[in-house]
């Protein structure tokens, strides 16, 4: 089993642990402590807050792996009004690393895709730990497709390591399944949100990624690799982790800076999982304003932004005419 | 006709050194090279003459990109595009900037795909070829923009876009920059699908990650050249990840083919003449217009 608790909260969790037994030894002997338990409750209080506005990434990464974060079942149950889970890829199975589904959003349809991460071990087995088969992503891509036809927004969760490196997984395409997703959202004719919620693992991310707008929960993180993966191959030293996982630029912060994604939503003091209906609230109220701007634009208009957003992204510089000559010359 | 345009030294570059374990670096290495598959020894004449094809075992050598352009394309019918465009370091990745720099001084080339319009039996295309030597044909900002204004110039000129791919992953000092690589091109091919231009992709050996995930498979026909590695997930994350043996062959053209991941598997030697009978059909084909 992970362990639950996360060590830079440590100091906080012997603090509370202080508070506690303060509390049973007031009720017990009937003493008057509250003077000091409050004191160490506002003490509590700042540390959390201190401990929180200064996370490296890695801890962040802790934050977005916590076995209790909400899922994208969690957050579907918080955001619509009614919420309906639709399966099958019609080709080979139903992949359960892969949520999909159709719900209301006062009176608003939209099609719900996101990555199902488990939050047992046993549930985690039979999500495979959100890390999705091609039946995943062509699940997904049914379901995209059906949201253009009927005219559906999409909003996409991403939460997974990364789609799966299995025998099955080669065999059955998943280099395609993600491609094919790619190339037909770059043009759906429906607005598309995507919002990273906890791991942004690579290309299996990326499989249900592409939209209109990009945005990442606070405490999340996404990467072309995992930092242990990163350091193993350009340093050849997985040790090396926390330092891959700042030169990586992964986290919210970083990427909004980079340009990559367009806006960071808050969580609750102390992560999404302190507070699932909360983070969702706070999520649903993100989607629906980017949802708002998104249906100014005319369908021909929502197309050519989406192509333009990702066409500009990318840094390189041009030779100058005398490097070029040069180069000629020899 | 082609051996001629691949015997040209200009294009050649047998470096038989790089093929040997270091020490099995013998002082006749410059006129031998020992086959990967095989362990037979072939001269390297030999093994020019045969582009890089082993003639016992028909193991194919990986080839530069510009050893591929010679003998893919009509002679003197290589026009190249973008070539000013390099790469910068969106990150401040540490060490990216002298890897790029000891990449070029390696390869001479100026990243790891060279495009541009070309023909083949005379019928005019757009073609980019990536090489693995540089940073393992791995898909940076350089890479996505040149992959993707060789799509957009296809659909300018209404020419068939041909793509030679080999890459070992993403190009990890660009991070999340590089991985958007793959939305760009895909969304740019798009456009040439949607527009009914062929696009014909030709994965080489190693062809993985996030190319393979992107631009590569959505292709019209995909050709596989013979025995080369094409995959998602590279064949040793996958024996980590499952503990367990893989499948003799597993990841192989022939196992894609298989599997109807890929349209064919075609040798080397046979290559040219496949993309220009392919190319015949769709260009010069009379269509049903209804
Ligand atoms: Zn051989």
């Amino acid at each position: 089993m992970v362990n639950n608790i996360l060590d830079f909260e440590k100091p906080l969790i012997e603090l509370a642990a202080k508070i506690k037994e303060l509390q049973s030894f007031m009720d017990e002997k009937g003493l008057d402590l509250s003077e000091e338990i409050n004191r160490l409750m506002e003490r509590a209080e700042k540390l959390q807050k201190e401990i929180y506005a200064d996370l490296d990434t890695m801890q962040i990464i802790q934050i977005a792996r916590h076995p209790n974060r909400p899922t994208a079942s969690d957050y579907a149950k918080y955001i619509f009004d009614d919420f309906i889970e639709i399966h099958g890829d019609r080709k080979f199975g139903d992949d359960k690393a892969m949520l999909g589904g159709i719900g209301l959003i006062n009176n608003q349809a939209f099609t719900f895709l996101g990555h199902q991460k488990g939050k047992t071990t046993k549930e985690n087995l039979s999500r495979n730990f959100g890390m999705p088969h091609p039946e995943g992503y062509r699940k997904a891509l049914r379901l995209m497709k059906q949201a253009e036809k009927f005219g559906r927004p999409i909003i996409s969760l991403i939460n997974t390591p990364g789609a799966y490196p299995g025998i099955g997984a080669e065999e059955r395409g998943q280099a395609e399944a993600i491609a094919r997703n790619l190339m037909v959202m770059s043009d759906l004719k429906v607005p598309i949100i995507v919002v990273v919620t906890g791991e942004g693992g690579s290309g299996g991310a990326l499989g249900i990624g592409l939209g209109d707008r990009i945005m990442m929960l606070e405490y999340s993180y996404y990467s072309v690799s995992t930092p242990e993966a990163c350091a193993a191959i350009i340093w050849k030293n997985a040790e090396k982790a926390p330092e891959a996982a700042e030169a990586l630029k992964i986290n919210a912060k970083a990427l909004k800076k980079l340009g990559i994604i367009d806006r960071i939503i808050k969580e609750p003091v102390g992560g999404a999982h302190k507070n699932p209906e909360m983070s969702a609230k706070l999520l649903k109220t993100a989607i629906l304003e980017e949802y708002e701007e998104l249906k100014k634009f005319s369908v021909e208009e929502l197309i050519e932004n989406r192509y333009q957003k990702y066409r500009k992204i990318g840094e390189f510089s041009y030779k100058s005419d005398d490097e070029m000559l040069k180069e000629e010359v020899e | 006709m082609f051996k001629d345009l691949f015997g040209k030294p200009k294009y050649v570059t047998v470096r038989s050194r790089e093929r040997h374990d270091r020490d099995d670096i013998s002082p006749d290495s410059h006129l031998w090279t020992k086959c990967t598959n095989c362990n037979a020894i072939i001269f390297n004449k030999k093994l020019v003459e045969n582009l890089m094809v082993c003639p016992e075992c028909n193991y194919h050598f990986r080839i530069s990109a510009r050893d591929r352009l010679a003998i893919t394309v009509d002679e003197d019918s290589f026009q190249e595009f973008a070539r000013d465009i390099q790469s910068e370091d969106p990150l401040g990745f540490p060490q990216y900037r002298e890897k790029l720099l000891q990449a070029k001084i390696k390869t001479g080339l100026d990243e790891a795909v060279i495009t541009g319009e070309a023909a083949i039996d005379n019928m005019p295309v757009v073609i980019g070829v990536m090489d693995f030597t540089f940073l393992g044909g791995s898909m940076g900002s350089v890479v996505g923009e040149k992959i993707t204004i060789a799509a957009e110039r296809s659909l300018e000129t209404q020419r068939p876009l041909i793509l030679f791919t080999t890459a070992g992953g993403a190009r990890m000092q660009e991070g999340l920059v590089s991985l958007m690589q793959m939305a760009k091109t895909s969304a740019a091919v798009r456009r040439l699908d949607k527009a009914g231009i062929l696009y014909i992709c030709v994965m080489t050996d190693p062809t993985s990650g996030g190319v393979t995930a992107s631009f590569a498979s959505i292709a019209d026909i995909i050709i596989a050249e013979t025995g080369a590695l094409i995959a998602f997930a590279g064949p040793r994350v996958i024996k980590q990840t499952i503990s367990a043996d893989l499948p003799e062959g597993f990841q192989r053209a022939e196992f894609l083919l298989e599997h109807g991941m890929v349209d064919m598997v075609v040798d080397r030697k046979d290559m040219r003449s496949q993309l220009a009978r392919i190319l015949k059909i769709h260009v010069q084909g009379v269509r049903y217009c209804g």
